[in-house]
């Protein structure tokens, strides 16, 4: 009896503060994120002004969302701001995704339908997969010079990696069951790719895209810090030279924002495309 | 010719006066694996099917039965001997066979109409056509009302039901199904046996049904294929002369009990089970 009581009672009270309450109970990390997060800053910035760290080693967080500040105010034009140097960068970010992963794709796609193909080039590919693909970024910016080409030839070859693998393992793990029925209906080669091969191995190539997403970034970044006159990864070092590293944390900032966009974008996408697909990522060991 | 083969035949020649829709004669087939080893997967099948019949092949794990099915549906070449389906020797998969597997194969992106539509696509039967052909299927296999639903929202039983409607879409003459029901729990795999036999005496297809289910096999079977295992031969032919339509409290009567204990009789003989 006294269950009930308080059942009805909860029931009864103001409907949007019941509807906030049962959201808390359920997901009550929803609350608790933000709070660990304005408990580190919070830590972090007294403990930078307790301790007296000179900024140049760890700045205040007061200091750092400062830096962004300016950054961001200064006119879209000017070299040393965020607006232009993330212009910059973003456009090799994507550029290179698009081209890179298209690239890949469709070579991972081609290779992947030959068998023979697919068996010859394989060592080759397990091999290049190894190897720290940002290690060739200063003979890259050599070939193609210290403009936006040589960081989008950067970011194209890391993002081309993930999608070709990832294509290639997705149309090897087709059911084969799936195949042998449409084969069993007289298909043509065409249909059962289009009907079946491709439509299954796109929650691989999805995986690829969330990959390629991180590497984008990663690559633009590296390409400027070996060689460019503008994006952000140039600020970062221009900064570092002037112990400013409190503009450095900011431009990390608006990188992270960048990449969090960006991969954003691709799940909302993804969850449209593949809502019949279960969650768990797949994952490919791919190194940058 | 060794006795065994010579009980097939005998009761092929009760069938012997037309000839046979589906003519399965001294076939044989060999795998050849990757290292190179040979595998006798069949070895010298031979039988005759009637039109309309309801032919049931059981036996152990490896004694070929997929193997069989598969070469009806024209989807492995033989090594020896002749298939004929209307007396054209089958060379490759042919429009008038449906296939339902152990599994439903239901593609997750479609819908469970989708599904059941998918072979009109490939054969290029008109939209319209289709559609009403399905919701037709779905109904006649209860499935109305989950048109709209994703395979995954329905439950196995549901599932392979649609996957039997799918295979008649096309509205082939012969179903040939690969244990269609062995991932099923007992009680629905009784409710499915009766259903089958439902659909197949309304539709008057050929149904050709592998289980390894001795008494799924007698349950539904016109006549009952036992086939035994290294290498894969067909041991008998077990006619089950049991009126239609047969119910589930037949399974109790002692016809039905002399038959299932002969067929497990012969596959102990063989050692195949123990
Ligand atoms: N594609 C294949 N390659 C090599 N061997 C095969 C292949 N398919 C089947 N076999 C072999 O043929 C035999 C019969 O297999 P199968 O027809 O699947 O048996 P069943 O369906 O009765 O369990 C088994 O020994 C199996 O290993
Ligand atoms: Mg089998």
């Amino acid at each position: 009896m006294a269950d009930v009581s308080k059942l009805s009672s909860t029931t009864t009270a103001p409907a949007p503060l019941s509807r906030w309450k049962m959201r808390l109970i359920r997901r009550p990390e929803i609350v608790l994120s933000p709070i660990l997060l304005v408990t580190v800053l919070g830590l972090w910035e007294g403990g930078v002004r307790f301790f007296d760290v000179p900024s140049y080693m760890l700045p205040r967080v007061s200091t750092i969302i400062y830096g962004l500040y300016q950054g961001f105010a200064i006119s879209i034009f000017s070299r040393g701001g965020y607006w232009l140097n993330g212009a910059v960068t973003l456009a090799e970010v994507l550029l290179g995704f698009v081209i890179g992963s298209a690239i890949g794709l469709v070579l991972g796609i081609f290779i992947s339908q030959i068998r023979l193909l697919d068996a010859t080039l394989r060592p080759y590919i397990v091999a290049f997969q190894c190897l720290p693909k940002v290690a060739i970024a200063p003979i890259i910016v050599m070939w193609f010079g210290y403009d936006i080409t040589s960081k989008v030839v950067m970011v194209t070859m890391l993002c081309f990696f993930p999608l070709l693998v990832n294509c290639m393992v997705g149309f090897r793990s087709v059911d084969t069951d799936r195949i042998e029925l449409l084969r069993s209906l007289s298909a043509t080669p065409s249909q059962i790719f289009w009907k079946v091969k491709f439509p299954s191995a796109l929650p691989f190539i999805f995986a690829g895209l969330d990959i390629a997403a991180v590497f984008a970034i990663v690559g633009a970044i590296v390409g400027e810090f070996v060689g460019a006159q503008l994006g952000l990864g140039v600020q970062i070092l221009s900064m570092n030279a002037q112990m400013d590293t409190a503009g450095s944390f900011s431009v990390c900032i608006v990188l992270a924002v960048m990449g969090l966009v960006l991969n954003y974008s691709i799940r909302a996408v993804q969850r449209r495309v593949l809502f019949w697909a279960p969650s768990e990522a797949i994952q490919q060991p791919i190194n940058v | 010719m060794s006795p065994e083969t010579a009980t097939a035949n005998n009761h092929r020649a009760a069938n012997d006066a037309a000839p046979p829709f589906i003519a399965i004669r001294h076939v044989g087939k060999t795998f050849t694996t990757l290292r190179g080893d040979q595998i006798n997967a069949l070895v010298d099948i031979d039988c005759a099917i009637g039109e309309g019949n309801f032919i049931t092949i059981v036996g152990p794990s490896g004694c070929g039965k997929s193997t069989l099915l598969r070469i009806l549906a024209g989807l492995i070449p033989i090594t020896t001997g002749r298939v004929e389906i209307g007396g054209d020797a089958v060379t490759g998969p042919r429009r008038d066979i449906g296939m339902v597997f152990q599994s439903s194969i239901l593609l997750p992106w479609r819908t469970v109409l989708d599904n059941v539509m998918l072979p009109a696509e490939i054969l290029g039967i008109p939209k319209a056509q289709a559609r009403e052909r399905a919701l037709s299927l779905l109904s006649m296999v209860r499935l109305e009302g989950f048109e709209n639903k994703y395979p995954q929202e329905l439950s196995g039983g549901m599932q392979q039901r649609a996957s039997i409607a799918r295979a008649l879409l096309h509205d082939p003459k012969i179903l040939l199904m690969d244990e269609p029901f062995g991932a099923l729990d007992a009680m629905t795999r009784e409710q499915m046996n009766l259903e089958l036999q439902r659909i197949w005496q309304k539709s008057g297809k050929t149904v050709v049904l592998v289980t390894h289910s001795i008494s799924e096999a007698v349950f539904l079977g016109d006549r009952v294929l036992v086939m035994t295992p290294r290498p894969g031969r067909l041991e008998t032919v077990i006619p089950v002369k049991i009126a239609r339509p047969r119910g589930l409290d037949g399974m109790a009567t002692p016809e039905f009990g002399g038959i299932t204990h002969e067929i497990r009789r012969l596959l102990k003989q063989e050692g195949t089970i123990e």
